[in-house]
């Protein structure tokens, strides 16, 4: 029994090295985390960057509907009217999120009156001024923010990224 | 560019390992299949490369899956090897469809990984000396606790020795562990000093159908499908048994079942179901299911707290005076309804003021659930109800009083029908009988200085029981006095240690405390030694569901370190004890301890659950009926997720076959095989509770939340379920919040003559005024601590039932900027 523990302490601190030696396990290069191809040299998918709107012209606390990255994937953009975390504009109140549920990837709609995404397959609730937290529901993530980027000089906003993986892809770059 | 990549998965190679897996947590037991493969391989995006038989090229469509990050994990196997796993919801389990939960759906991220959000699992015995927690070895900690465990049996009897153990199914519990423990406590060292896992004494949450003989599970969940009405009281299966009813109530409550009904029933009038809500508390269930079936089909009864069989009673006398029992039933099958109809009298209006439910809501419930249909036939209601019931206002006098009702209408043995506790765990009970002859309120005796050493198993008493505080400030006292003999016993051998610790608990007024569990938990704040136990996966093991339902879950993985199922724990003690007394050759008592020579969980399976039905074999209980030799591991893999439900009939070839409902034969059990009406005078609340009523503005009801898993055993070490709920919420209604002075996010206490805690403000428009509900069980902030310590006749608490007050005490500013206090209720 000592053996074994001592076995598994040696291999725990050493790593990979001992794992080779040892001939029973190998180095580990993909894990369930870090799958799909970046560019070398980057952490990041290869995201575009695409226009959502212009800030004067987004109604307040209302849904505004756009697709990113690409034309399979609906998101909502919503000038919250007052800062929230994560909001871009000049009053740090921006946002926008995937509109697919991450629980089994139905469409969340925006209730304007209680601020709230909601998903009617499975009741899951969703809130955009606390970075897409759910607040009652059957998810096991977050609705995934989409990162945007807002530029004074056009007055406009783009979307750049994704924080957290959309329903149903193994990547959010298809 | 954040270094933490959230943006992608592996995907499971075409050729991944397989196995099935049913999900450790709640009752309902969904059936989720485990992929596993070489991290160094990966599947490819086109349906062909990955074992989820899915494009992944494309996007894929809404509803074919579940697949997010959360249910993906790297593990390493003890010879240093990597995998990957993903634990995915099964399409072909009846029971879930492909569903998966919030809980459920975080399985892979609960399993073991070194470098994982599980890294504080225990992987070796853990010992306290001086001030500090050590590992150590298992020969030392089995030495020490099979020493000190001889020495107080011998020296005080098996009374000396308390034990706190789980009785369930599911992770923490199963056919296995149950009976490895049992056998351990009741057979070899025959305490009757054991109470489960969330009441203080050694009984049933069910005590009063079971005498009545109708078991509480005794239905099918297809047949919440097929009634015509559903009345759940003291129940929140939205967020507790999230997936029976998303899958079976919802396809009734929005008519998809009608058709299924209309071949099953034919001639009977067939609808979209109705639905009645009894609870205090506007639920997540009932605001869900005015969405599905339309508000003119739900009836919320939001009776006053702990008036439940008061309800019962009205509805029964109602019922009765309709002529809309079922008489023919009533005389050929049950005994005891001429005096239930006298003890249990209630007029509408005596049931009304009890209830605060107006008599035009009570006829209309009675209606929807007992008058016959348009067609004629008597309607299909089915019965449902959990916790607030099971820890209601006198858990026998409730029960009596519900079942009492459904054996006059024949709510029971009919498709569509049923009167079943919903459940907390899985199911999973195979023990020798208790050695005992009375229900022993061990809570008291701890805190009366009784017992010398008290093993917890699978258990946390700090979070979970009632009176909590007063509880664990005694507890806490006692193990002070044992820490303090150790720490002065500097150099001793382990027999001299055993010693130092006898003495301190015999004559010191100390207690040793142990523990078994998967983390170190709260119980490390005041605990001696800790055994590292393993979970679903790491072990196999059997549980059944809420309909009786029998699955394997099989083993996949390594277990942390040295940490191995319950029952080989419970066998290594059994197996050190018998070494002891043969080492001093005592030969009969060594015997008592024969038995355990178990290599596996299989091994502890044949030996208990297999042992039912054997000829010239002991009594045991097990809720595998008297046919459990039937089952086998091999039988139950070729069975899958879809399993068998308990009791099996026979075995059809490789095909186990069991039993969807009960009592279909009219046949109870009782000894002349009549179901027993019983008495159940509604008294109004007990004194104890009463008394805080009356001196304390605010009902505290507390329960579970969906996204928490009781004590948060796991859920603790997962942001997803801590960055929202850091401290136990209390719901408020936002009126009483405004006079307190208590905003969102708040901190506020919560006290009453019996204890005192904290917890987070979240004021709700749903809540009454004068009532809140708080999160029960959680690390932070115990409900338990202001419930008092008031039980039935057989010592079940009334976790449900007190009265508090509550005053601000500060604000987190983190809480406030972060946390989501937006209405739970989907609306």
């Amino acid at each position: 029994m000592e053996d074994v523990k001592l076995g598994r302490r040696f291999f725990l601190q050493s790593g990979g090295t001992a794992a080779v030696a040892m001939g029973a396990a190998v180095i580990p290069i993909h894990n369930a985390n870090a799958a799909a191809p970046a560019a070398a040299g980057s952490m990041a998918l290869p995201y575009p960057k695409k226009a959502v709107g212009i800030v004067n012209k987004m109604p307040l606390n209302q849904a505004v509907a756009f697709n990113y990255p690409d034309a399979s994937s609906p998101c909502y953009a919503i000038r919250m009217g007052s800062a929230v975390p994560g909001g871009v504009g000049p009053n740090g109140d921006i946002v926008a999120y995937s509109s697919l549920c991450t629980h089994m990837g139905c469409p969340v709609a925006y209730d304007g009156d209680s601020r709230i995404f909601k998903c009617n397959c499975h009741f899951s609730m969703f809130d955009p001024e606390r970075n897409g937290q759910m607040i009652c529901g059957q998810a096991t993530e977050n609705l995934p923010q989409i990162k945007l980027e807002y530029d004074p000089k056009t007055d406009s906003v783009h979307a750049a990224g994704v924080d957290g993986l959309i329903y149903g892809r193994q990547s959010n770059i298809l | 560019m954040s270094t933490t990549i959230n943006d992608r998965i592996a995907l499971p190679p075409a050729k991944a390992q397989k196995s099935n897996m049913t999900c450790h947590f709640c009752i309902v037991g969904c059936g989720y299949h485990v992929y596993k493969w070489d991290a160094n391989t990966e599947g490819g995006r086109a349906a062909s490369q990955n074992a989820l038989g899915l494009d992944f090229t494309r996007q894929v469509p809404p509803m074919a899956i579940t697949m997010t990050k959360a249910m993906t994990n790297t593990i390493t196997d003890k010879a240093g090897k990597r995998w990957n796993i993903m634990i995915v919801p099964d399409k072909g389990c009846v029971v879930n469809s492909g569903l998966s939960s919030t809980r459920g759906g975080k399985m892979a991220s609960y399993m073991y990984a070194h470098d994982g959000m599980t890294k504080d699992r225990l992987k070796t015995p853990r010992i306290y000396r001086g001030d500090q927690w050590f590992d150590t070895g298992w020969d030392h900690a089995m030495a020490l606790y099979a020493g000190l465990t001889k020495k107080i049996l011998d020296k005080d009897g098996p009374d000396g020795l308390f034990y706190d153990c789980f009785d369930h199914g599911g992770a923490g519990g199963g056919f296995e562990n149950t009976w490895g423990t049992g056998k351990l406590m009741f057979s070899a060292l025959q305490t009757p000093m054991v109470r489960i896992h969330n009441r203080p004494a050694y009984n049933s949450e069910c005590h009063a159908t079971r005498d009545m003989g109708v078991g509480e599970l005794n239905n099918s969940y297809e047949d919440a499908q097929l009634a015509d009405t559903i009345i759940c009281t003291g129940a929140n299966p939205y967020e507790t048994q999230s997936n029976y009813f998303l899958n079976h109530w919802v396809p009734n409550l929005n008519g998809s079942s009608v058709d299924k009904k209309k071949k099953r029933f034919p001639g009977e009038t067939a609808e979209a179901a109705k639905v009645i809500i009894v609870d205090p508390r506007r639920t997540a269930t009932v605001a869900i299911c005015e969405q599905v079936a339309g508000k003119a089909n739900v009836l919320h009864l939001d009776i006053e707290p702990g008036s439940d069989t008061a309800l019962f009673n009205t509805l029964f006398t109602y019922v009765v005076a309709q002529g809309w029992h079922d008489k023919d039933f009533i005389a050929k099958h049950t005994s005891g309804f001429d005096a239930a109809v006298k003890t249990n009298q209630m007029s509408l209006e005596d049931g009304s003021k009890a209830t605060g439910i107006s008599i035009s809501k009570l006829k209309q419930t009675a209606e929807w659930a007992y008058k016959p249909k348009a067609s004629g036939h008597r309607p299909r209601t089915f019965h449902a109800y959990e916790k607030g019931i099971i820890w209601g206002n006198d858990n026998y006098v409730i029960q009596s009083a519900l079942v009492g009702l459904v054996l006059a209408t024949q709510n029971v043995g009919r498709r569509g029908t049923g009167v079943c506790r919903l459940g907390g765990h899985q199911e999973g009970y195979t023990r020798p009988p208790y050695p005992g002859d009375k229900k022993i309120y061990i809570d008291q005796e701890v805190m009366n200085g009784k017992g010398l050493m008290y093993t917890l198993w699978g258990t946390n008493p700090f979070q979970t029981t009632l009176n909590a505080e007063q509880h664990r400030v005694a507890l806490r006292r006692r193990v002070r006095i044992v820490n303090e003999a150790i720490a002065g016993a500097k150099g001793a051998s382990t027999a001299e240690l055993i010693d130092v610790i006898y003495d301190a608990c015999k004559n010191k007024g100390g207690m040793f405390v142990a523990s078994m569990n998967l983390y170190a938990t709260t119980i490390a704040e005041d605990c001696h030694l800790m055994f590292p136990a393993a979970q679903p996966g790491e072990i196999n093991l059997t549980s059944m569901n809420g309909e009786r339902r029998l699955r394997l879950s099989e083993k996949f993985m390594d277990a942390p370190g040295t940490a191995k199922a319950d029952c080989l724990i419970a066998a290594d003690i059994a197996n050190a004890l018998k070494a002891l007394y043969r080492g001093e050759g005592n030969a009969a008592m060594a015997k008592r301890f024969d038995g355990f020579e178990w290599k596996t969980e299989e091994d502890a399976f044949n030996d208990g659950f297999r042992r039912a039905g054997r000829p010239g074999v002991g009594p045991i209980d097990s809720q595998g009926g008297d046919t459990g030799y039937l089952a086998t591991y091999a039988l139950l893999r070729k069975a899958g997720n879809n399993g068998v439900q308990l009791p099996i009939k026979r075995v059809d070839g490789d095909k186990l076959i069991g039993t969807e409902i009960h009592y279909d034969d009219g046949k109870f059990d009782t000894k002349d095989g009549r179901a027993t009406f019983k008495p159940a005078p509604w008294n109004g609340l007990p004194q104890t509770v009463a008394e805080q009523k009356a001196k304390h503005k605010y009902w505290i009801n507390g329960g579970r939340a969906n996204e928490v898993w009781q004590t948060a055993y796991h859920d603790q070490y997962n942001s997803f379920v801590r960055d929202r709920v850091p401290m136990a919420f209390i719901e408020m209604n936002p009126g009483d919040a405004s006079q307190l002075g208590v905003s969102g996010g708040d901190v506020v206490e919560v006290f009453n003559d019996f204890g005192s805690t904290y917890a987070m403000a979240y004021p709700l428009k749903s809540i009454k005024a004068g009532q809140t509900f708080m999160l029960f069980g959680y690390i932070k902030g115990v409900h338990g601590d202001v419930v008092t310590n008031w039980v039935d006749r057989n010592v079940v608490p009334y976790y449900k039932g007190t009265w508090g007050s509550i005053r601000r005490v500060g604000s987190v500013d983190d809480y406030k900027s972060t946390i989501s206090l937006k209405d739970r209720r989907f609306a």
